[in-house]
């Protein structure tokens, strides 16, 4: 972190002692970020960033406010220093607000290698070449590839200086390499299906290939060809990884304090109990180095940690940020997040699946009758009841094999038997993002269709 | 207000020292290496937030921003670079950055006279904004609508409320002389109850605002229909049984169930989309798309509401458009670069989320025109199907037309009766044939209560859509009971 950061907070710390603050936390962050695009193998677009925003959150007694700004002239800062305590004094004085105990914030911080050491942010040259070999490698898969939205690659690096008034201080930076493309597949009827891949890292030599990507990325667009619609049933449903780790993203969030504070999660009152299927063990560890959801200390400037949510398909922790933890009367787990200009949040930070020993293939070979998800969309998961029915797409599989492309169809269920009905988790776990999952086997969901 | 704050052009012109002839320089660097257009956009963005859990008003929070983005086309070639900081020599080094898209053939600098000035809509001239209003009375108001909600029914067991409210000023100068200029503000009330009958637990939410005043909340007890529509939504859901799953009639609320016409139709029409050939309604324009008693409109120019605007994120006054008429598809919804490279004229779609974005091709209130019909005689002409009345979230597939958008209040139709509410349910359709299938259209059209945000290509901006009810013969329910 720079220099700058450090002497700018802490004089922003206390600058909001003489406003009257009893306590205050500021969040410096700066990021700068370059992302090229080619279409059709033309450059079509760059976009270049740097932004530095100064975030603030005041405590008079138990009355707190957040603010942001990218105001860093003192004389506009210390006035909006001032307003954010004024604020402050008119919210309710709330029993579980405040700084976290000053005995757990971490004298020490890991190296979690979170910045790439070897490249900063890559250069528009490199960064179109590698945009166009991912495109040119899509569009070369095949003849009916005859579209594109394009490819982009982006990179970025940011640097964040945390502080606050009972002497915690802490800064860490981080990069993010990032390579996506969409081709377009159209059928002889001029029916068109869109095919997306993508590689992300902290680390540059961690990317896929360009030239992987690129043909993975055909091949999902050539295998949604023809896709039709089914008949309603009632059938297994296989989840491929990216899908399965959207469902892991549902349960962190049932899981997660604010929703059960609120009364707004089907895992109310699930602590301890089995929610899952046995076989079902989901980490939370953000301690790993290197990987996308990492960070040495949290949004409350608590230590991360790696705990199971899930143990066995017993409902093994909570997730809780501070504030959360005390209105629930548990201690935090080290997961607050928080964006500049908000009040600490929860947030899951590498999550993932425990791995089976079944390949994908031997859980596909599995399924006499049933579906294969590869896409789903809207937003039909319901945190309160756990309520699950989305728009799916994929492949329909008959007596073991991969058969059809499907579409126009919804699978519904309720999340808490779903993760009770796991069958199979495969042994293809790849850590592509923060939230990850190998290929999972729901015994059976409700297919809506014709 | 403030003098400056009447005029957004000096508002930027003072407070970072900026005059014609300098914004003229700096296009000018932007033009340099062969580019066809430039553009700089000014944003001053301040925002406050009051949140009420748990009948305390614990959360507060503010935020000002501010910055400028530098755009630079070439063809169909975009280069955007942005700064936070708002300086001659800022602006410069953006503009270097982004014209980097350009040839690198050193061209004749183009000449750019800054003083075209754009008449824009004056649309939502508030004589304040909620803003000004004091933060203990928009906490008043988060209170009044905790006790009333508790109140409203014993099995509600928690209330959140909140009050957002922005002022963003905005000025575009383009190097083609443009100069346009806007305050635009934008609130939103919103509540959000959790029932429980000891049994299920259900949530309800509800919530409404726009580019309006304070006032707006009050008039004819606004507030109180939020509150009661949240709290009705949770309580009914109590009881809700498992929805159906398979293809049936379905029967659309007026109003937010608009929604589907966003999903389905709107991104579909967007010019970026069409221009590339990548949308499942590419090159369609005068072919049927809808039954004949469709007629769908995108209009950015009505008065007050969120997803209007005096001008686009690019200068252009905004429109009505024409989306589909009788069933035909009309029009798309254009920015200036698209509208350019396709040959048609801007219909001042182009919007982005901050300065920190280049604009694209967005909708702005989408809906769909009365038709003739009753509500109640479209529910009495169903045998048996499903009546939705509010709705979550949707999305679109542009490229194969599926889209879905999720119920959050939904009965079922039995011999032309609404009987049991039904659980959730997401409905799936094709986007260019789910308007073919439309038999009855309401001839009691309504706009949304404004709580629209929709999401493109990692951009947020506020919408609006309206829907009269209306009758689809068939669409995929996905229900559990198979």
């Amino acid at each position: 972190m720079t220099q700058v950061d450090r002497s700018l907070t802490e004089w922003a710390l206390d600058e909001t002692r003489r406003a009257g603050a009893s306590g205050a936390e500021v969040l410096c962050v700066s990021a700068e970020s370059l992302a090229a695009g080619v279409r059709l193998g033309e450059v079509e677009k760059l976009k270049s960033s740097r932004e530095r925003r100064i975030g603030l959150r005041v405590f008079v007694g138990q009355s707190s406010a957040t603010a942001a700004t990218a105001e860093f002239d003192r004389d506009g800062l210390r006035e909006f220093i001032a307003h954010t305590v004024t604020m402050a004094r008119l919210a309710a004085a709330d029993p579980a607000a405040g700084l976290p105990d000053p005995a757990l914030h971490p004298k020490e911080f890991p190296d979690l290698e979170l910045a790439d050491v070897e490249r900063g942010i890559v250069g528009a040259d490199e960064a179109l070449d590698l945009a166009r070999r991912a495109e040119r490698a899509a569009l070369g898969a095949d003849p009916r590839i005859r579209n594109s939205e394009g490819a982009e690659f982006d990179s970025g690096r940011y640097e964040i200086f945390f502080a606050n008034s009972n002497g915690f201080a802490g800064g860490y930076a981080g990069t993010s390499f990032n390579l996506g493309v969409a081709p377009i597949a159209q059928d002889e009827n001029g029916a068109m299906q869109q095919g997306f891949w993508h590689t992300a890292s902290r680390h540059f030599r961690n990317l896929e290939d360009p030239e992987a990507v690129g043909a993975t990325a055909a091949k999902r667009a050539l295998r949604r060809l023809g896709a039709r619609k089914i008949k309603t049933t009632r059938a297994p449903v296989v989840f491929d990884p990216d899908m399965a780790a959207s469902l892991l993203r549902s349960v962190a969030g049932a899981a997660s304090g604010p929703s059960l504070y609120k009364g707004a999660s089907f895992l109310l009152n699930k602590l301890g109990e089995r929610i899952a299927a046995p076989n079902v063990t989901i980490y939370d560890d953000g301690t790993l180095k290197g990987m996308l959801g990492s960070k040495p200390f949290d949004g409350d400037g608590l230590p991360t940690s790696r705990k199971a949510l899930v143990k066995e398909g017993v409902l093994a922790t909570y997730l809780l940020d501070t504030y959360s933890a005390r209105k629930l009367k548990l201690a935090s787990t080290g997961n607050a997040a928080r964006g500049v200009g908000d009040a600490p949040t929860v947030s899951s930070t590498n999550l993932y699946l425990q791995p089976g020993s079944s390949t994908p293939e031997q859980i596909i070979r599995s399924v006499k009758r049933g579906l294969y998800v590869t896409e789903l969309i809207g937003f039909g998961v319901n945190a309160v009841t756990g309520d699950y029915s989305r728009g799916a797409g994929g492949l329909w599989i008959e007596d073991g094999e991969l058969a059809y492309p499907v579409q126009e169809i919804t699978i519904a269920g309720n999340l808490r038997e779903m993760f009770q009905a796991v069958e199979m988790i495969g042994d293809d776990l790849r850590w592509r993002a923060a939230v990850v999952a190998p290929t999972i086997k729901i015994a059976e969901m409700t297919i809506a269709g014709e | 207000m403030a003098n400056d704050l009447v005029q957004p052009e000096k508002f930027f012109l003072n407070r970072f020292g900026m005059n014609e002839s300098a914004l003229e320089r700096i296009l000018g660097s932007a033009l340099e290496r062969k580019a066809d257009y430039a553009d700089l956009y000014f944003e001053h963005r301040s925002a406050e937030g009051l949140g009420l859990e748990e009948s305390m008003v614990n959360h507060t929070s503010k935020s000002v921003s501010h910055g400028v983005g530098v755009r630079v086309c070439a063809e169909d070639r975009t280069g955007y670079a942005y700064s936070d900081e708002v300086t001659i020599d800022r602006m410069r080094m953006a503009a270097e950055a982004a014209r980097a898209i350009a040839d690198q053939r050193s061209g004749a600098i183009a000449p750019v006279a800054v003083g075209n000035r754009v008449a824009r809509h004056e649309l939502y001239e508030l004589e304040s904004t909620p803003l000004e209003i004091p933060l203990d009375e928009r906490a008043r108001l988060l209170h009044q609508i905790d006790e009333m909600a508790r109140a409203a029914d014993p099995r509600i067991r928690n209330v959140m409320a909140s009050f957002a409210a922005e002022r963003k000023i905005v000025m575009v100068v383009t190097s083609e002389g443009r100069i346009a200029a806007d305050i635009q503000p934008l609130c939103r009330l919103n509540v959000s109850v959790i029932a429980d009958d000891g049994k299920s637990r259900q949530v309800g939410s509800f919530g409404g605002g726009g580019r309006v005043e304070w006032k707006y909340f009050f008039e004819n007890d606004r507030w109180k229909d939020y509150v009661r529509h949240a709290v009705h939504q949770a309580v009914i859901n109590l009881d809700a049984v498992d929805a159906p799953a398979g293809e049936m009639v379905v029967v659309l609320g007026n109003g937010w169930p608009g929604i589907l016409l966003h999903e389905a139709i709107g991104h579909g029409l967007e010019g970026d989309f069409n221009r590339k050939g990548v949308s499942a309604f590419s090159g369609r324009i005068g072919q049927r798309v809808a039954s004949e008693l469709c007629t769908v409109i995108d209009d950015g120019t009505i008065a007050n509401r969120r997803g209007s605007l005096n001008v686009d994120d690019e200068g252009t006054p905004t429109s009505r458009t024409v989306l589909i008429e009788n069933g035909v598809l009309r029009g798309y919804l254009q920015d200036r670069m698209n509208a350019r490279l396709m040959k048609m004229a801007p219909t001042g779609n182009g919007r982005r989320e901050s300065f920190a974005h280049a604009p694209m091709p967005r909708m702005t209130n989408t809906f769909m025109l009365a038709g003739e019909s009753t509500p109640e005689d479209i529910i009495k002409s169903v045998k048996r199907g499903l009546y939705a009345v509010s709705f979550g979230g949707g999305q679109v597939d542009i490229t194969n037309g599926k889209f879905v958008f999720s119920a959050s209040e939904a009965y079922l139709i039995e011999d032309g009766r609404t009987t049991r509410p039904v659980k959730g349910a997401t409905l799936i359709g094709n986007g260019p044939d789910v308007l073919t299938r439309v038999s009855m259209v309401g001839n009691d059209l309504a706009l949304d209560s404004g709580v629209g945000t929709c999401g493109k290509d990692g951009q947020s901006v506020p919408v609006g859509v309206g829907l009269p009810t209306i009758r689809i013969d068939g669409i995929t329910v996905g229900g559990t009971r198979a």
